[in-house]
């Protein structure tokens, strides 16, 4: 046996964009154990549901992570609508559905082009980060905001997209998607990618499924276990397949984000096929009651969402659990026995959102 | 942009942010807006660095943080609070654990509002950050140069030996 080191990492580390610290203990150039610790983002804002009315608490709920954040706006809507029995009309659905779903395409990007930044390949970080504009550019002309939108309310959406907008989408899409098929060439074939992604970090199914993963990295090692399967929304009406893969290593990992964007511009082409005319919200008044949760497959996995009311304008509980949260246990797991020089690459697979698990 | 004479390197740093504002920071840098041709690069390492950025508001367990990053840059240096939780705290400014926006730990020179930031917003703010950096380097060059007594009464010793 080496003599063991135990190296710091984070919180302020070049790779990541948020803070993170993780002892790493190692033994030679081979991490034996890593010890996370996290906090550094803790702002504490379940508890702000007693000062904010439960219709005010959409926009803290948004901020509880600026990439997915309207997956957690439509989260919250979803338990609070769920606890007071409301029913939302159809195109609001339908529309937050497409929302998502954008969301979901330019948080893969954004992550593929970190990744891309991590293990060196500067220039194909900024060609993925150039798509990701485009992507923003419709969330800003149909939303109002590049990263907070803002349009999600209890009992429906705020804004409308009409069809000519949306048949612009359907366009832009078409053409994203052969850009998309481009990276994909790049990030499942080129052999300098793959000598960093091939076989670092496995994870095996039987370990996803005790460590509870979930999300990219749970599919990735063979698990299909996606929340859009519950049909929540328009899901129900939309025809898809999760993408599942059964390497358990980075390139699983890769391969699934890559396939899973293409798969939500299908979805957005679905939708916007048949997406129904009709009302966008329902009024929406009195005190909170009841009690819901909500389970919504965020880009990163799924996320849950408890909300319990007390016959007042404040709710009595509310409660998030993200996906980065159950993914720390894998990625502790994957650590183990990996190379120093990997641990970037294994840390950013899991695609961290350290806000998201601190909120 | 014939008046930017300095290429100033930028450290970011998230603060308790939720993450809009360090995605925009980041969105600087790529081809659409591209901070790259002012010469504005985004390193990791405190000690090149002549802006920190600063996203999200302080909290318990990051302020030793924020304030280790800042004394580790070389003078002149700027710092700038970007967004709106950077600024005063924000939305979250009610939350039982944030103490205030980043000028609670270490003093700020430029503001950027937004929520989030918008990368325009952002760009502005380190242009603006900018001219305070040539203002303190103008104030730091005007100072005498500060020699420790010791080594003067040394300096002096010398002096009078050679004269000798």
């Amino acid at each position: 046996m080496g003599k063991r080191t135990i190296i710091p990492f984070g919180p302020q580390h070049p790779v990541l964009p948020e803070p993170i610290h993780l002892d790493l203990v190692i033994e030679d150039e081979t991490v034996v154990e890593a010890i996370p610790s996290i906090g550094f983002i803790h702002r504490g804002l379940e508890k702000l549901v007693e000062k904010k009315e439960y219709a005010e608490m959409v926009y803290v709920i948004e901020r509880v992570c600026g990439i997915c954040s309207f997956g957690h706006g439509w989260g919250y809507c979803a338990a609070v609508e769920g606890a007071m029995d409301i029913q939302v009309p159809r195109r609001a659905e339908y529309l937050r559905t497409i929302w998502h779903e954008l969301s979901r395409i330019h948080s893969h990007l954004l992550w593929l082009g970190l990744l891309a930044d991590g293990f060196g390949f500067e220039s194909l970080f900024m060609h993925t980060w150039k798509i990701r504009e485009t992507i923003l550019d419709i969330l800003e002309k149909t939303t109002g905001g590049r990263v907070i939108f803002s349009v999600c309310k209890v009992g429906g959406v705020r804004k409308d997209v009409d069809a000519e907008t949306l048949k612009e989408i359907d366009e832009i899409l078409a053409k994203i998607r052969a850009e998309i098929e481009e990276l994909k060439e790049v990030f499942l074939e080129d052999d300098s990618i793959k000598n960093r992604l091939c076989g670092v970090g496995y994870l095996s199914k039987e370990d996803a499924i005790e460590l509870c993963a979930v999300g990219p990295m749970a599919r990735a090692s063979g698990l299909r276990l996606d929340m859009r399967l519950n049909g929540d929304g328009a899901y129900g009406e939309l025809d898809f397949e999760p993408v599942v893969t059964d390497e358990g290593d980075c390139y699983g990992r890769t391969k699934v984000r890559i396939f899973e964007v293409l798969q939500s511009i299908d979805l957005i082409h679905q939708a916007i096929a048949q997406i129904p005319e009709g009302e966008l919200s329902v009024p929406v008044s009195g005190p909170a009651t009841g009690e819901f949760m909500a389970r919504i497959e965020q880009p990163r996995g799924e996320a849950y969402y408890y909300a319990k009311g007390n016959g007042t304008k404040f709710l009595e509980r509310m409660r998030v659990r993200t996906p980065t949260n159950m993914n720390i246990p894998a990625l502790v797991k994957t650590l183990q026995g990996c190379d120093l020089a990997d641990v970037p690459m294994l840390v950013l697979t899991i695609d961290p959102c350290i806000s998201c698990t601190e909120r | 942009m014939s008046y930017v004479t300095k290429s100033p390197w930028v450290i970011h740093y998230d603060g308790s942010s939720c993450n809009g504002c360090d995605i925009e920071v980041l969105a600087c840098l790529t081809p659409m807006y591209d901070v790259e041709r002012f010469g504005i690069i985004n390193t990791g390492n405190p000690k090149h660095a002549d802006v920190f950025l600063v996203t999200g508001a302080i909290n318990e367990q990051n302020k030793g943080v924020v304030q280790q990053i800042y004394d580790q840059m070389p003078e002149p240096k700027v710092v700038v609070a970007v967004g709106i939780c950077a600024t005063s705290g924000g939305i979250f400014k009610e939350c039982y654990n944030i103490l205030g926006g980043t000028d609670t730990v270490i003093p700020v020179d430029v503001y950027v509002p937004g929520c989030a930031a918008r990368p325009e917003a952002i760009i502005d703010g380190v242009v603006k950050g900018l001219s305070v950096l040539a203002e303190k380097k103008a104030a730091m060059g005007k100072k005498p140069v500060e020699t420790a007594p010791a080594a003067e009464a040394a300096a002096t010793e010398t002096e009078m030996k050679e004269e000798a």
